[in-house]
């Protein structure tokens, strides 16, 4: 493993060297005292994976293919932005606008979620991203979403918001949602409905979840026991005659 | 065409700290944590508020003004020698920074109103409306004078340039303080000039913004119906006005007042039981004309405390933090960490609710 000391080090500087040494062929790095630097992985090819230590800045692992990124600490805002593959897990808590666009991987986030997470996501054939946080997320979840999965887990519930916040799913027209707990409907955009998880729902969080669980050393059978709702749009189309009646 | 072009980021930076057993603290840990965002400004502005810096002359209304030219200060010199008693006058010390080649003329003054009330202009107005009246009156009517700072023991130094040159250039390090805002700018739709730079104040009320204040139009029209002239081109300074009348001249608490300017949506209001409905439709059709509109976070300093606040969805950041007796508001967590390695707690303030922080008494 390649280990960088990132402190004081400029983003732009960080960065560069990052890449350097992946174009060398490095398959693990350590960034050590991380604070704030911008744009940590965006662009960045390959397996690769790269462990950072300290709180990294905004717009990380926007446009990653393939790395693999593990954040010990917590993270900022717009995590993922048009994602294509590879993996974020954070430790702690995130901020907003997490996996804005995004349209392939996986973002893992062990705490809470801010704002407008999983703006815009979309999904195509096999191509479908992925966001699970542990904690509760702020207004806006799934906003505009075209496609993918979000799953919200509230493990600790450790104060009395609702897991969501206002808004949910507004606008939403592809891809699901699940809750771990119960959703209300007067929280919820008017183009979503709240349905109960069939079987093969169960099925896919339990794959989902399974990974999740492995990341942050969670018990499955603990996450699973808990009563799941599903969000979906009720038309793929909801605007389709707004302009055109 | 060309793709090869390097993006700049838009996105004030903010940062705010206050120590609520007002223990004095030097402007150099500010300027680090804001010094840590400067990519969140372009150069085109970076100011700092700083409470309890003038001990020797806390009686004393401290004014910052600057001068476009030397015809402005001697005008304004007239003016304030015939209505206030002037203790010191001296140029605001700074230093010689490379990136900062053109500044305007900056002194500051530790003055109060004449005591014979007959003596000075609008002899009715009692000693806080008077300064608000010679703001007005300099800012609107001497061409090329601006007052920056016009509180008692606290100071504001803001200017054109990036927050680590603004900050050598008035040496902030040298003072202290035990509550202090900093901001770095990215202008987007108003112009970057000295007097745009942030933090906005009048009497010792000071803001720095993240945002824009899409209401500005009505707030402005609003402001004049009270007295208050809008002159630095810019939507943040409706703010500052907007503490000074919510809360000094209307006697609103600081947590109503926020929730004036930042309040809830009509569908929240129709939810809230009959009490609290009743008291948030007054608040709403009272002082429908001084709702912010428009994504903002906003810190708010004043002698007693530090308010952080954002919009009633959230278009902008904001993280705080406590560590012992301080708490820590800022644009980005890194920014925090950057001077408070270990908080005791840190967590992102929801959406139109404010964090409101008092000195202790």
């Amino acid at each position: 493993m390649l280990t960088i000391d990132a402190k004081g080090v400029y983003y732009r500087e960080l960065n560069q060297k990052v890449r350097e040494v992946v174009s060398k062929g490095e398959k693990e790095i350590l960034l050590k005292n991380v604070n704030g630097q911008y744009y940590i992985g965006d662009g960045l090819q390959g397996d690769v994976k790269i462990t950072i230590e300290g709180v990294p800045g905004n717009d990380l692992a926007a446009f990653m293919d393939g790395p693999t990124i593990i954040i010990k600490a917590n993270a900022q805002d717009n995590i993922g932005n048009t994602m294509n593959s590879g993996k974020v897990v954070v430790h702690g808590n995130a901020g907003d606008v997490l996996g804005y666009g995004m349209r392939g991987g996986k973002l893992h986030i062990r705490g809470d979620v801010g704002y407008r997470v999983g703006i815009h996501m979309k999904g195509y054939k096999k191509q479908i991203p992925v966001i699970i946080a542990g904690g509760k997320a702020g207004d806006f979840f799934g906003e505009y979403m075209a496609g993918g999965v979000l799953i919200l887990l509230n493990l600790d519930n450790r104060d009395d918001r609702h897991i969501t916040g206002d808004y949910l799913g507004t606008g939403m027209h592809g891809g699901t949602i699940f809750i771990r707990g119960n959703v209300d409907k007067g929280l919820c955009g008017a183009e979503v409905s709240i349905h109960e998880p069939i079987k093969d729902d169960i099925a896919v969080l339990k794959g989902y979840l399974a990974e999740y669980c492995a990341d942050f050393n969670l018990n499955l059978s603990d996450v699973m026991s808990g009563c799941f709702k599903k969000i979906i749009p009720t038309s793929l189309r909801p605007y389709g005659n707004l302009y055109a009646y | 065409m060309s793709h090869n072009f390097q993006k700049d980021i838009s996105g004030c930076g903010l940062i705010g700290i206050i120590n609520k057993d007002r223990t004095r603290i030097s402007g150099s840990f500010v300027t680090k944590s804001l010094c840590l965002m400067r990519d969140r400004g372009n150069g085109l502005g970076a100011g700092y508020a700083a409470y309890g810096v003038y001990p020797k002359y806390k009686d004393l209304y401290a004014f910052h003004i600057m001068y476009d030219e030397p015809s402005a200060q001697r005008d304004t010199e007239e003016y304030l020698k015939k209505n206030y008693y002037i203790e010191k006058k001296e140029p605001m010390p700074t230093a010689p920074v490379e990136g900062i080649k053109i500044h305007p003329i900056l002194y500051r003054y530790f003055v109060k109103p004449l005591s014979e009330k007959a003596e000075r202009e609008s002899a009715e107005l009692e000693d806080d409306d008077f300064v608000v009246k010679t703001v007005m009156k300099i800012n609107s009517e001497i061409d090329g004078a601006y007052v920056f700072s016009s509180g008692k023991d606290m100071a504001v130094f803001k200017g054109v340039g990036m927050p680590g040159e603004i900050a050598r250039f008035f040496r902030i390090d040298e003072y202290e303080g035990y509550i202090w805002t900093g901001h770095t700018r990215f202008p987007t739709n108003t112009p970057g000039w000295w007097g745009g730079a942030h933090p906005f104040t009048l009497l010792d009320w000071s803001i720095v913004h993240n945002g824009e204040i899409s209401s500005y139009g009505i707030n402005k029209r609003y402001l004049e119906m009270y007295g208050y002239k809008l002159t630095l081109l810019t939507d943040t300074e409706v703010v500052a006005y907007l503490f000074d009348l919510l809360v000094r001249r209307h006697g609103l608490d600081v947590l109503t007042a926020c929730t004036a300017l930042a309040a809830p949506f009509w569908k929240n209001v129709d939810t809230m039981h009959d009490e609290e409905k009743e008291a948030m439709t007054a608040l709403r059709v009272i002082y429908g004309s001084a709702l912010l509109n428009g994504p903002f976070s906003i810190l708010f300093g004043h002698k007693n405390g530090l308010v952080g606040f954002n919009d009633r969805i959230k278009l902008r950041p904001l993280v705080a933090a406590t560590k012992g007796k301080t708490v820590y508001m800022a644009s980005e967590e890194s920014a925090i960490r950057e001077i408070c390695p270990s908080p005791e707690k840190i967590w992102s303030p929801r959406a139109g609710e404010p964090v409101i922080v008092e000195l202790e008494s």
